[in-house]
């Protein structure tokens, strides 16, 4: 195959209907007759309903229904939960509450209404009962002795245990020149696409046909669960995934709203819609990490880590969503990082607490399993009075040492730490900056240069591995006039599939990307798929769209040299024809052999009509995509202020498709992980009220608050799949927010203080440098 | 109900509306202009920018009362049949959006900026940004699109290095 499309940076195919608003959000959609939808959520994070009364909300204009717990009861089953894990006990969501809430925003009914204004009004109408309970917010109390269960029926508050242990910790730890102790934490964070969650169900009688359009990331899955969750036949479910403004994970789940908005359609015969409103999004769509992690690392004098134990504390809140208790466990895996740790523990203890769950937020436990080994590399050289670059060099595996096993029972695919690390350092050029460090010390101004070697965990995944089927599916069909669909079972919602995929196409049939249409997120027309989570859609979709294709090929291949008389084997594809390859004047126009295909009346014998073929690509191990980055910040010594001065990344993600849209993922994700780093932070009060429930009250990064990014790449494809490709999507959530805290805390070196837990809000910084000032001076 | 006429996109519309009515809604719900989006509701997020005789505003937050006569533009009056606006052509080029929630509002910021201040600095353009979250792209292939319309729009030759 010559790569004429793919690795360049081809525009979007997306952006013509996105940069002229013409594009079609679930919000945007309008359907005749159609009501609207509103849900009365809980004000309290822990409480019995002793009654709900709907009778002047039923009275008021415009309402057509209100339905509250026990109305429905038995109606819709709770909200599924995918992952499961030995012992692990129920925390089933109930769809709406009945007998108690368990956090702020928790539904309590629903009501439906001719216009949105009215169902939002019709609300207030609603007068609930409730015998206020004691919340239990901080997870460390819900699990200390005494605590009441949030759970009829369990003894405590702990949902489950899950270790994972490989080598001889043992004797690790007795061989240890030293021990490092530390706690760090890993703040709930909000993940706050921009476009809120909404979804739309109409039902026609008739047919009996139901059909939901959601923001979803899983259009196929949410399929599955709406049959289930109604008890209603599943070919007569159809889902779409229209434009959808944003995942980050809160989309790859399954909400409440989803199986009540499908139901009321049922009910009234009428199409409904309900829009997530900002405040409903904080509350009650899946925040991300908060998790409290007690380090214990065994070194040697000279850098080595022998062993590393951890025990996490994973806050899941009240309930399990779709992945819930599955996100903690991926720290556990990938806790050694990039470096040849021979022993690792793993205690995990997940919480249940008066809060919205925590779910897959985009990196889903990798973030937290980077931040804690980074930090540990950077504690593990202020120790020894080290360099941060030396003692990760010390630890790296060795190119000739891949495919690696980890102790936590992983096989990374190929690697070249080495390399990174050293495209990095010479991109920031980090001798120079450290001496810049040296001289700004002297005028008493704190600048700090963090670093974070990373590997993630990506192309999700060999199906052992995963919850609920881990492979891909694609149609590739060659229509009549010679146009190209490609029908996939990922469900992109911004990385730019239809253009890499038509890239793809484009290279195998030598024909040109705008003949190649890909079509994703509708049931009816797109194979059974898996969607688009965890850096898969690219290493294990486009591996099927790929297969697809090169199964369509051979078929051309077939026809072609059965027409010009040649062998199917020597047929090259190019500028829209195929061709013999020793005698190129032996050639069929694409569209000559495409229409053989469907006309039937010259195919090679025993050959099947049509022109199409599905895959379902299984991969047999996930890919490990790795980098260096390198951060550099100031620090303002009279106020605290973090400022961002460089930021170098230095990524390898296997071969590229399309490198403006990796780059574009990866300054996506950077971005993110700063405003994880320097702002955001979930704040739930003692009574576990949301205080950071609005945008005015939680900041996300804006354009003023980020730098300048300076990009690289290694290459090192993966053996995984043909293509070579690892995925990108989540590397800059994953490697950046180690970064900075390694600049903070390497700033913050002159004050004797070696770590400070996120966010770095100026006020936090601006205490730690006022405490520690007198004990360095 | 209030009656309400101004121009948007460069048409004279009307209708009649319960006064509580924002402009966002008008243009979304009474014209079926969806492009700009709702994100908040509160003017936190900037989706729903648009322009009201020539300054950016946050239509969530402008009530039907403000607009009666006056000149509005959105996303959808950018383009002419056959040409992108600048703008519109170096975000493609660029490939400045992902999910492009947040881009019809970020656009019309943009070209506000550019209206008043046709050289930005790269400063001042993250100022004019100020008031539009973006969740996916980091901005960073925003500010090279506004920075390479601007050229364009002076009748400079644009910085265009990154794609085919």
């Amino acid at each position: 195959m010559t790569t004429r499309f793919i690795g360049k940076p081809l525009k979007r195919k997306e952006d013509p209907r996105l940069i002229q608003g013409l594009s079609h959000y679930v919000d945007d959609l309008n359907l005749a007759g159609m009501h609207y939808a509103a849900f009365l959520r809980s004000p309290y994070a822990h409480a019995n309903i002793r009654s709900v009364d709907l009778s002047k909300a039923r009275r008021a204009s415009g309402v057509v229904l209100a339905l509250s717990g026990t109305d429905i009861d038995g109606a819709i089953q709770p909200v599924p939960c995918a992952a499961q894990i030995p012992d692990m006990k129920s925390g089933a969501r109930p769809v709406l509450a009945r007998d108690r809430v368990r956090f702020v925003g928790e539904s309590v009914a629903v009501l439906v209404a001719s216009d949105r204004y009215a169902a939002r009004d019709a609300l207030d109408l609603i007068e609930v009962d409730y015998e206020p309970l004691t919340p239990i917010v901080n997870p460390e109390k819900a699990i200390a002795k005494g605590a009441a269960p949030l759970h009829a029926g369990q003894k405590d508050n702990v949902a489950f245990k899950w270790e994972l242990e490989g080598g001889d910790l043992k004797a690790a730890f007795k061989a240890a020149d030293k021990v490092i102790k530390q706690r760090i934490v890993n703040q709930r964070v909000i993940p706050v696409p921009i476009e809120t969650r909404g979804v739309l169900a109409d039902y026609q009688p008739g047919e009996g046909q139901l059909t939901v359009w959601s923001s979803t990331q899983i259009p196929h899955l949410l399929r599955t669960q709406i049959a289930s969750m109604l008890n209603f036949p599943e070919t007569l479910v159809h889902v779409v995934a229209p434009e959808v403004g944003g995942g980050f994970g809160t989309k790859l789940n399954v909400y409440p709203e989803e199986a009540i908005v499908a139901y009321l359609a049922i009910q009234l015969g009428k199409p409904v819609k309900w829009s997530e409103s900002r405040r409903e999004n904080f509350q009650a769509t899946i925040h991300g990490r908060d998790q409290i992690d007690d380090l214990e690392v065994a070194i040697k004098r000279d850098g080595t880590i022998l062993g590393l134990r951890c025990r996490v504390i994973a806050d899941l809140g009240a309930y399990y969503q779709l992945l819930t208790p599955l996100i903690p466990t991926l720290t556990g895996l990938m806790m050694t990082g990039c470096y040849k740790i021979p022993a690792a523990r793993m205690e995990i203890t997940g919480v249940f607490t008066n809060k919205m769950a925590t779910d897959a937020y985009r990196g889903a436990g990798r973030p937290e399993a980077t931040y804690l080994i980074e930090r540990v590399m950077d504690l593990v050289a202020a120790e020894l009075k080290k360099g941060p670059v030396e003692v990760r060099r010390k630890n790296f595996p060795q190119p000739k040492d891949f495919p690696y096993a980890t102790p936590t029972g992983l096989i990374y695919d190929s690697g070249d730490y080495q390399k990174a690390l050293d495209m990095a350092l010479k991109v920031a050029d980090y001798k120079k900056l450290r001496q810049e460090q040296a001289k700004l010390r002297k005028e008493e101004r704190y600048m700090g240069i963090g670093i974070s070697t990373y590997v993630e965990i990506c192309g999700m995944g060999p199906s052992s591995a995963m919850p609920a089927g881990g492979w891909e599916s694609a149609t590739v069909r060659v229509e009549p006039t010679g146009r190209v669909s490609v029908m996939t079972g990922s469900s992109p919602h911004g990385q730019g599939q239809e253009t890499t995929f038509a890239q793809m196409g484009a290279d195998v049939l030598g024909i040109d990307p705008s003949q190649v249409q890909v079509v994703h997120g509708d049931t009816s027309v797109v194979p059974y798929g898996i969607g688009t989570f965890g850096s898969r859609a690219t290493a294990v979709g486009g591996t099927a769209v790929y297969k697809s294709l090169q199964k369509v090929k051979e078929k051309l291949a077939r026809i072609a040299a059965h027409i010009v008389g040649s062998d199917p084997e020597r047929m090259v594809f190019a500028n829209r024809k195929i061709f013999a390859k020793q005698s190129p004047k032996k050639s069929v126009a694409f569209g000559q052999a495409v229409s053989a295909a469907y006309v039937a009346k010259t195919l090679p014998a025993e050959m099947e009509p049509g022109l199409e073929a599905t895959t379902f690509f299984e991969p047999t191990n996930f890919t490990y995509p790795f980098g260096t980055h390198i951060c550099v910040v100031e620090i303002d010594a009279e106020t605290g202020d973090v400022k961002l001065v460089r930021y170098v990344a230095v990524d390898d993600c296997g071969n590229v498709i399309n490198p403006l849209l990796v780059e574009g993922q990866v300054q996506g994700g950077i971005v993110q992980s700063v405003g994880q780093a320097l702002f955001e932070e979930a704040v739930y009060d003692e009574q576990g009220q949301l205080i950071t429930g609005e945008l005015m009250d939680y900041a996300l990064p804006r354009a003023s608050d980020m730098c300048w990014i300076e990009a690289a790449r290694t290459v090192t494809p993966t053996p995984v799949n043909p293509l070579g490709v690892k995925g990108v999507g989540e590397a800059g959530t994953i490697a950046a927010t180690p970064a900075l805290a390694g600049a903070v805390a390497d700033a913050l070196a002159p004050f004797g203080v070696h770590h400070v837990d996120m966010p770095f809000k100026r006020e936090k910084i601006w205490q730690v440098m006022s405490k520690n000032r007198r004990r360095v001076q | 109900m209030v009656n309400v006429t101004l121009r948007v996109n460069g048409e004279t519309r009307s209708a009649s509306v319960p006064p509580e009515t924002t402009l966002l809604r008008l243009l979304r719900d009474q014209f079926n202009l969806t492009g700009s989006k709702l994100g908040c509701d509160v003017g936190d997020c900037g989706a729903c920018t648009v322009i009201v005789d020539g300054q950016p505003v946050n239509s969530c937050l402008m009530l039907v009362g403000q607009v009666e006569g006056r000149e509005v533009l959105t996303i959808e009056g950018l383009a002419n049949a056959d040409h992108l606006y600048p703008l519109q052509k170096l975000f493609e080029h660029f490939g400045s959006l992902q999910c492009g929630f947040c881009g019809p509002g970020v656009i019309m910021s943009a070209k506000a900026l550019l209206d008043e201040n046709p050289d930005p600095s790269t400063e001042e353009i993250r100022d004019a940004l100020g008031g539009n979250l973006c969740r996916c792209t980091g901005y960073t292939k925003m500010i090279e699109a506004i920075k390479g319309a601007s050229c364009i729009l002076r009748g400079e030759e644009a910085p265009l290095v990154k794609s085919a």
